[in-house]
């Protein structure tokens, strides 16, 4: 955080940033939800913020030495830099309510949180891992869909994760996929919409197609709150719309639930 | 596009000749016949000097081509008694996935495909050939069929890609998809996925994953088409042909990154020009694949097929 004052992008009003942090990153005027790193998200999420982060050690590489107007590989390291990430999720194991849990988080600010080998790999360790170890499973989906730069090997990821997903199916074992703003393509045609639950956080853009690509193609606008959260819920894509600041103690709620664990 | 040369003023040669065989075809003279084979060599020769210069787009082309065959084509040679199932006993029915069942080489097989029209008039009927919601789920009906009474799946995989709409959202497109993809990681009984033209992205993996994927040599898989990445990426449609080379998504590529198990040759100018010898190429190696996997347990076929996705993916780990 660089300056002490930020403007909020939907209400527009001057805000001081700590009041915004206090109060989950979400602004205190309007209940906009800024998008927060995968970071701040496990950091929210777990007792105490605190966590172990775990599969630290996979990185991307350039398979298809794909280049369009940049090189991946360029793109990549630009966004290594600016995120400190090694690719757009994280995978951590810690406590919520004192449950054990494994929690996968993606990122946005990795090249729009892409999915592509890593995220890939990434998501169904976590899945393994949760099923090794008989722990729930949470994954906070927040996407653009499918890497372009890794091809058709980006594509085959959502057979990867769907298939590491349905083995918590048979072992009995909680998955809760959590969408935030935005979840589009690849990542809602895959794990972001295979939960057991799956809820979001308020006017997240969720969808298969990108708007532009629906408007484009239909030629028409779309309607307003379209592929929003609230929609979603709406059309019974969801089991509910979550504001930030009830996510963690609604997450525990249904994992004490699932899990037969009175509070 | 650049300078590089439309398919269809490449091919012109061999389809006059393609033209010709088929009037000699028609003919009541059997002496008329003889006069194929030597027509036939002559599109080898042209084919053989047009061939090695192809690029991804025309590639692409040819996958797209609106005299390929379609998957009725495939299941009008393939199968007999093929009936057709409709519906996904939800919201509709969708004529842009074919689902049914057939009997193929002595077996009862569940066969599903998308289908693009071949007549304007059928591709707007056929929504040329993206489907919806109701389609990948009339699918996924349609493989629990199979699994119940124990039959195999072919799929035959030939879309564009998902159908962008507003209902198409409305309906749970992603989840639809997503829900087969699940599905099909445990679904007891073989399943063989054949790309017979596109793989485009999300329409396509739906219902194209499984025991094995087998390409047609001039097809195409990929996770969005050349055009949609050129827009994204370049945001220049000029680019469309350089997206083509870079997605990599023939199916030589798919084989070398190990993500199909077969690569199905086409006849001399594509499979457009010589329909029977496609189906029959089609055909040998389709039996052979269904074979060997029928010949393993369920609890083998299910392993290997997760194992399959599982080691789909280039990372580097230190
Ligand atoms: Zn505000």
């Amino acid at each position: 955080m660089d300056y002490l004052w930020t403007r909020c992008n939907n209400c527009r009003r001057i805000l001081y940033k700590q009041d915004i942090v206090s109060n989950n990153f979400v602004c205190p005027a309007c209940n906009f939800h800024f998008r927060l790193t995968a970071i701040e998200r496990l950091s929210i999420l777990f007792d105490e913020g605190k966590y172990t982060l775990i599969d630290q050690d996979i990185s991307p590489e350039d398979p298809l030495q794909f280049v369009d107007n940049k090189k991946y590989s360029k793109r990549l390291e630009e966004n290594r830099k600016k995120t400190s990430l090694k690719d757009a999720v994280l995978n951590a194991r810690g406590k919520m309510g004192g449950l054990d849990v494994v929690i996968a988080a993606l990122d946005f600010n990795f090249m729009g949180g892409s999915m592509g080998s890593v995220v890939g790999e990434k998501i169904t360790r976590a899945a393994e891992l949760a099923l090794k170890e008989r722990l729930p499973l949470i994954i906070v989906s927040c996407s653009g869909g499918a890497r372009m730069q890794e091809g058709v090997l980006s594509l085959m990821q959502l057979m990867k994760t769907s298939s590491a997903v349905a083995l918590l199916d048979e072992a009995g074992l909680p998955y809760i996929s959590v969408l935030v703003d935005p979840t589009t393509g690849g990542v809602t045609a895959s794990f972001a919409m295979l939960g057991d639950i799956n809820i979001a956080e308020p006017n997240a853009l969720i969808g298969f197609a990108g708007p532009r690509v629906i408007e484009q193609t239909i030629k028409e606008k779309l309607p307003k709150g379209f592929q929003r959260s609230e929609f979603l819920l709406q059309h019974g894509m969801l089991d509910s719309v979550v504001d930030r600041k009830n996510l963690r103690s609604y997450l525990i709620r249904a994992l004490r639930l699932f899990l037969n664990r009175p509070a | 596009m650049n300078e590089e040369k439309d398919f269809y003023k490449l091919e012109k040669g061999i389809v006059l000749l393609k033209e010709k065989i088929d009037g000699l075809l028609l003919s009541e003279d059997p002496r008329e016949r003889e006069k194929i084979p030597p027509i036939k060599q002559k599109i080898e020769k042209k084919w053989e000097k047009i061939r090695p210069n192809l690029t991804p787009l025309h590639i692409v082309q040819i996958a797209r081509h609106p005299k390929r065959p379609y998957t009725m084509d495939y299941l009008d040679y393939l199968t007999d008694d093929f009936m057709e199932m409709h519906g996904d006993r939800h919201a509709g029915d969708d004529p842009a996935l074919v689902t049914g069942f057939g009997f193929y080489r002595g077996r009862t097989v569940a066969f599903i495909g998308h289908q693009k029209g071949r007549t304007t008039r059928q591709r707007i009927e056929r929504n040329f050939g993206q489907p919806n919601p109701e389609g990948y789920r009339k699918a996924l009906r349609v493989m629990k069929l199979a699994e119940k009474f124990g039959h195999p799946v072919v799929t035959l995989i030939d879309t564009p890609g998902a159908y962008p709409g507003i209902k198409a959202e409305e309906q749970g497109q992603a989840g639809a998809i997503a829900y087969n993809l699940k599905e099909i990681s445990r679904l007891k009984i073989p399943m063989v996925n054949v790309v017979i033209g596109e793989g485009g992205s999300g329409g396509a993996l739906a219902v194209g994953v499984g025991d094995a994927i087998l390409m047609l040599e001039y097809s195409f898989y990929s996770v969005i088409s050349p055009e949609g990445c050129a827009a994204i990426l370049w945001k220049d449609q000029k680019a469309t042909s350089q997206a083509a080379l870079s997605l990599k998504m023939e199916a030589k590529d798919l084989m070398e990154m190990g993500i199909i198990e077969k690569i199905i040759p086409e006849p001399p100018g594509g499979a457009h020009i010589d329909f029977e010898q496609t189906f029959k190429n089609v055909d040998k190696t389709l039996n052979q694949v269904l074979k060997k996997l029928e010949s393993k347990s369920p609890e083998k076929r299910l392993e290997e097929r997760y194992k399959k996705f599982r080691k789909i993916g280039v990372f580097s780990e230190k």
